[in-house]
């Protein structure tokens, strides 16, 4: 019984292990491609569009909704205390520093990097891969890097438009609708947001989610089991973990960068 | 037999703790058509991703005009892979692009022609297999036996000199299976190409190959023209040729007693 258990970790182990280093093979692989797709600027292009330009109307719809919200909630905690003139470094630290990051990074993964893994994963499944292999053209260059630096790409433009528009809704409801005074709610902002320290560790933040969060999904589909319950296995794994790694990424690039 | 285009020599390949083959030796000869047939599960379609160096096997040689598939780096097999065309058995078309553009596929990928020149090669192929018309319609749209002759002319639209079919025949009406076969026997006429032919159709199979060979439980069973092996005194190929359903390869998977598997269950 002991003995059995202790294998199980073993075999458990072992098999993250093997995960790991075939993903980091593979990611390699990715990286080698980046010079050619530089040259194909068509082909990024193109995913920029679907990874990028897609992911718009739930990001902007997203950042208005949590800027109007946090504006509210720290409007009513702060006028207790009389410092609601404070609400706008509340809202835009919150979103600078951790919301905008965390929750593009989150809804990009359910958004875009669960296509991303579908696809690919639907074109490894109808021998579409297979076939490129066939006819000498390597899928990893061809399909997985365009994708991968799209994905690398949209991730922190998107994260700075989640931030503007956060803000920006925190200031409408703030000092149009709540009353706040608008001088203050802009230049307490100011005083008190470090472009060098907020905004940079923020965009810094959403570089490496970015990274991984379509690290894992193009990962996710091109090893996926090529039937349709491993595309739809694999398309789940691919939102899951990257929600996981989002938010364990978040605490330790948190704890380094603002503690 | 005429000089051999692909060679194998002992080769062994395992999936797992399966093993798929077991030492196999087999020529290919050139400018032939050579069909690889077996019951399902043999090993077909795996021999063909070998010679496409798309699998590696365990053990043995396997070479294609002389080059070592397995022992290539990187670059050197997508350069040998540039003299093979491989048909997939689903066809497998790229599905945001249209006809005309699936087959400028690998011609954009690995030239730098003008699209003038591009237009006539499509065009050219697409003849071939009688689909100019419909070079306009996407994937979605062809039925499967015209998306397969589509796959043929994107297969064939590098000029290979190698050509692989895995089970072009299956799931085809009457007409379009006719089509495919004179296809294929024209294709390697006209082009002088080698082909390889994986099926388990006998009919259509024997009508076009010039060579076959049966694979059986991870070893050849047996080689020979069409009319060799009809001729066999080999109770396994005649069982294979003719279709009988049980006889030395047989019917049921090896399992426990029937009576006492029966039992079992019941207690």
């Amino acid at each position: 019984m002991m003995l059995n258990w202790f294998q199980h970790i073993g075999a458990f182990t072992f098999d993250i292990l093997a995960n790991t280093g075939r993903a980091s093979i593979f990611l390699l692989q990715v990286i080698l491609g980046i010079k050619e797709t530089l040259f194909r600027p068509q082909l990024l292009i193109r995913e920029l569009y679907s990874v990028g330009v897609l992911s718009l109307l739930i990001i902007i719809f997203s950042a208005i909704f949590v800027g109007m919200v946090l504006s509210l909630l720290g409007y009513v905690t702060l006028v207790d205390f009389g410092a609601e003139s404070s609400l706008g470094v509340l809202v835009s630290l919150s979103l600078i520093r951790e919301l905008g990051p965390v929750l593009t990074a989150l809804l990009f993964s359910g958004r875009a990097g669960s296509a991303l893994t579908a696809e690919i994963g639907l074109m490894k499944a109808t021998e579409q891969l297979a076939s490129m292999e066939m006819m000498a053209v390597d899928p990893i260059r061809r399909i997985i890097t365009p994708r991968f630096l799209a994905g690398c790409i949209s991730l922190p433009l998107l994260t700075v438009i989640f931030m503007s528009l956060g803000i920006y809704a925190g200031y409408l409801v703030g000092s149009i609708w709540l009353g706040v005074d608008e001088g203050s709610f802009w230049s307490q902002m100011q005083s008190k947001v470090e472009f060098g320290h907020d905004v940079i560790n923020g965009f810094i933040k959403s570089i490496v989610f970015g990274f991984v969060v379509t690290w894992i999904a193009v990962y996710q589909g091109y090893n996926a089991i090529p039937t349709s319950e491993g595309v739809s296995r694999a398309t789940t794994n691919s939102v899951v973990y990257s929600a996981l790694a989002v938010l364990a990424l978040d605490f330790i690039l948190t704890a380094v960068m603002f503690v | 037999m005429s000089q051999s285009f692909i060679t194998i020599r002992d080769l062994f390949f395992s999936r797992g703790k399966r093993e798929i083959f077991s030492g196999i030796s087999l020529d290919i000869p050139a400018g032939k058509v050579t069909a690889i047939m077996g019951p399902s599960g043999t090993g077909k379609t795996t021999l063909l991703r070998l010679i496409g160096g798309q699998l590696k096997p365990s053990q043995g040689t396997l070479s294609v005009e002389g080059l070592e598939i397995p022992k290539l780096n990187r670059k050197q097999l997508y350069q040998a892979r540039r003299r093979m065309g491989m048909l997939f058995q689903s066809g497998a078309l790229l599905t945001d692009l249209n006809v005309f553009e699936n087959i400028t596929f690998p011609i954009r990928e690995h030239f730098d022609f003008p699209e003038s020149m591009i237009r006539d090669i499509v065009l050219m192929k697409l003849e071939l297999v009688g689909l100019r018309g419909a070079r306009n319609l996407t994937p979605s749209e062809l039925s499967g036996g015209m998306a397969r002759r589509v796959a043929l002319a994107r297969a064939i639209a590098l000029d290979p000199l190698l050509m692989m079919y895995d089970e072009p025949f299956t799931g085809l009406d009457p007409v379009t299976l006719g089509t495919i076969v004179s296809l294929i026997k024209k294709l390697n006429q006209s082009l002088g190409l080698t082909s390889v032919v994986v099926s388990h159709d006998i009919h259509e199979t024997f009508s076009i190959a010039d060579y076959v060979c049966i694979l059986s439980e991870g070893k050849v069973a047996a080689t020979g023209t069409p009319e060799e092996l009809m001729n066999s005194n080999s109770a396994f190929v005649q069982q294979f040729v003719q279709g009988k359903p049980d006889g030395p390869m047989p019917f049921h998977y090896a399992a426990n007693d029937y009576i006492q598997d029966i039992m079992k269950g019941a207690e």
